[in-house]
């Protein structure tokens, strides 16, 4: 390297960067550094994956279910489904909900408003905003709620264990979640507005809306090809799931008594996720790279930020592709470890 | 006494040989990529991936473009054909890990000289082949027609990894105007998205913008505003640390806008030989040893001026009769009130 006359350093990471990017989820602009820029990518990695991932699991999950119908339509349709959105490139699905959107979707100045309040237009979905007074002391309450719901669980479990009584959980959980945070409303001092986005005109034939959020298309159609996508390998798993467990199973079930949502609960599914979990984690593992294809269609994921521009506006190409490698491998891992751990705790205990 | 000349003259003519072969051996000794380039036969040469007037290929696979051309300037001189050159289409990603990786030679493409280029990553600018600025494209119907009407949420469409994304920012925060930038790798999706009506403008460098502009789909709806917010000088590229072959393409570069200066046409170059004007003898190889000096021979000049045109008519061809930018503006030579000049070949 020292012959081609490149030089090696991860001091680059403190100096301006001066670029913006369009989309961030923390506070940045030009004068941030290139650190903060790769935290801006990587950000906006995760939340493409996250949405990505819970979309897909909820399509994957009804079409997989609903391949098993008994209802030859609904049957169909799943199978048609999965095999039309699993057999093409997904780059090119990418392009086609990217430049479809585009095409299809109104001006600002055009757009009918949904409920009012809601605006899908090309230049990004434009959704009513929460300003909020101390929201720290909001999420605590919500943090709060939930390990309460935890101890409800473990004390239902035990009660469940020892006196064979058992507690409506869900009916306490869902209080709990409303109940703490109303608290920290009335108590807390908490205070929330709602910000509606208005249009403005930014030129003669031009507009945008301003106030509000604002999630720009290329998120929209990045996680709408990336769940489509791979709801279509999670529906294999799950059907592969439920119909891996044995007939017998449901039958021994049922005539000890059990509701057929107790079969559901209690008997089918915990069998079935044994199988549906392990290679449903491939594709958890495979969307979350998969969402690096951002590039092409412009949302400042991390390969477009930190390993596009950043990469240019530096030409550190071996300090940063290192550094997304290693990010993307941590992301991986972080996934594949919560799902093995997931995993372990749904198999057969062997007393 | 007969003889004593007749041995002298010897002495002198060989050691005339033997000076003019070690230089030339030197230069190519000193020059790997020039003695790669020699071996391999063709010139590797790292080009845009579509960018009409400056390097585009058309259905055939044919390469044409004033940055095209200064790659096959230094094909005719290095390797006496200027067909000889294999070229690279790379992104504005790529393109600089392409040259320092060995991959390409030259780089060509359309690419703004900046000091943090030259002098961090080891790469070396040699000239200029184009004097441009960054501009905005605005739909006419806008009723912008400066780039003082932006006002705060204006959305840009551009390249990503280019000094343009750079530029944007200084400009617009200067105007204390908060934009929404959409970069994108490729150029054809800049344009696709523009089009589309995702972006209120969109940013490139303004010979670029007239290009571009060809691709929409109503090329006559849209119109490129009249300010130019920032120097871009393009020029071609060269990796750090092999001076001949940066000479050499230096030369080539300069070369060109030299026979242009003299009026030395590819028609015209062979009759030149026989010119009163030494100046012009020198660049068609007709006296003075110049290519010696870049471990080449004397005729190389000649070939780029017979293979290749002087620069006005690269530029005429390429870029004024493709309609892109008929007027040179800058790129007018410093004689005719343009900032062209470059140094004597002497």
């Amino acid at each position: 390297m020292e012959n081609r006359g490149i030089t090696f350093g991860y001091g680059f990471l403190s100096q301006e960067s001066s670029f913006d990017v369009q989309f961030s989820l923390i506070e940045y602009d030009g004068s941030h550094s290139y650190f903060r820029a790769y935290l801006v990518g990587l950000l906006n990695t995760i939340l493409v994956s996250v949405i990505g991932i819970i979309f897909a699991t909820i399509i994957g999950v009804v079409v997989g279910i609903a391949r098993l119908s008994s209802n030859y339509l609904i049957e169909r349709t799943a199978a048609i489904y999965v095999e039309f959105f699993r057999n093409i490139p997904l780059l090119l699905q990418i392009f086609f909900w990217y430049f479809a959107a585009l095409r299809a979707l109104p001006l600002p100045e055009k757009a009918e408003p949904m409920f009012g309040v809601f605006f899908l237009t090309i230049k990004g979905f434009f959704i009513p905003a929460f300003i909020w007074n101390n929201l720290d002391i909001f999420i605590y309450s919500v943090i709060a709620a939930i390990i309460a719901i935890f101890f409800v669980r473990a004390y239902a479990k035990k009660k469940q264990e020892n006196q064979g009584t058992q507690t409506p959980v869900l009916l306490i959980s869902i209080g709990l979640l409303i109940i703490l945070p109303l608290l920290s409303f009335l108590l807390g001092g908490v205070d929330a507005s709602i910000e509606i986005p208005v249009i403005e005109q930014l030129s003669k034939t031009s507009f945008t809306f301003k106030g509000g959020l604002k999630l720009p298309p290329e998120l929209i159609s990045l996680a709408l090809a990336l769940s489509l996508y791979t709801a279509t390998f999670i529906a294999e798993c799950v059907r592969a799931g439920v119909q891996g467990v044995s007939k017998g199973q449901k039958e021994a079930a049922a005539s000890i008594g059990l509701t057929p949502n107790q079969v559901l609960k209690l008997v089918v599914m915990p069998q079935a996720l044994r199988i549906i979990i392990p290679p449903t984690t491939n594709q958890y593992l495979n969307l979350t790279k998969n969402s690096s294809l951002a590039a092409a269609i412009a949302y400042p994921d991390l390969v477009l930020v930190f390993a596009g521009t950043a990469l240019m506006q530096t030409g550190r190409a071996i300090e940063i592709v290192s550094i997304t490698m290693l990010t993307y491998l941590t992301l991986s891992i972080t996934i594949s470890i919560f799902m093995n751990w997931y995993n372990k705790k749904i198999a057969i205990k062997e007393k | 006494m007969f003889k004593l000349v007749k041995r002298l003259t010897s002495v002198v003519a060989m050691f005339a040989v033997l000076f003019t072969f070690t230089t030339e051996t030197m230069a190519a000794k000193k020059s790997k990529t020039l003695k790669n380039t020699q071996k391999k036969g063709f010139v590797r040469c790292g080009v845009s991936q579509g960018l009409p007037g400056f390097s585009n290929a058309d259905a055939a696979g044919n390469w044409t473009g004033v940055d095209v051309d200064v790659c096959r300037a230094v094909a005719a001189a290095v390797l006496g054909d200027s067909s000889k050159v294999k070229f690279t289409p790379l992104s504005a990603k790529e393109r600089f890990t392409a040259l320092t990786s060995n991959e390409i030679d030259i780089l060509s493409r359309n690419t703004t000289w900046t000091l943090s280029r030259d002098a961090d990553i080891g790469l070396t600018f040699v000239g200029v082949n184009f004097y441009d600025g960054q501009g905005f494209m605005v739909r006419k119907n806008s009723g912008i027609s400066s780039v003082n009407d932006f006002k705060a949420g204006v959305s840009a469409c551009t390249n990503l990894g280019t000094t343009t994304e750079l530029n944007m920012r200084d400009f617009f925060n200067s105007k204390g105007i908060k934009y929404e930038p959409v970069t994108f790798e490729k150029a054809d999706e800049v344009v696709a998205a523009y089009d589309a009506g995702r972006c209120d403008t969109y940013t490139t460098d303004k010979s670029g913008l007239a290009a571009q502009r060809i691709k929409l789909s109503n090329p006559d709806d849209h119109m490129v505003l009249p300010e130019t917010i920032s120097k871009e000088p393009l020029g071609p590229v060269v990796r750090q640390g092999d001076s001949v072959w940066e000479d050499i393409v230096r030369w080539s570069l300069n070369t060109m806008i030299e026979a242009e200066e003299y009026g030395v046409t590819s028609a015209n170059a062979d009759m030149m030989k026989t010119s009163d004007n030494p100046a012009v003898k020198r660049l068609v190889g007709a006296e003075g040893e110049l290519g010696a000096a870049l471990g080449l021979d004397n005729e190389w000049s000649l070939r780029i001026i017979k293979q290749v045109g002087n620069y006005g008519e690269s530029y005429k061809r390429n870029i004024a009769d493709t309609g892109i930018l008929p007027d040179r503006g800058p790129n007018e030579l410093w004689t005719k009130g343009g900032i062209l000049y470059v140094p004597p070949a002497r």
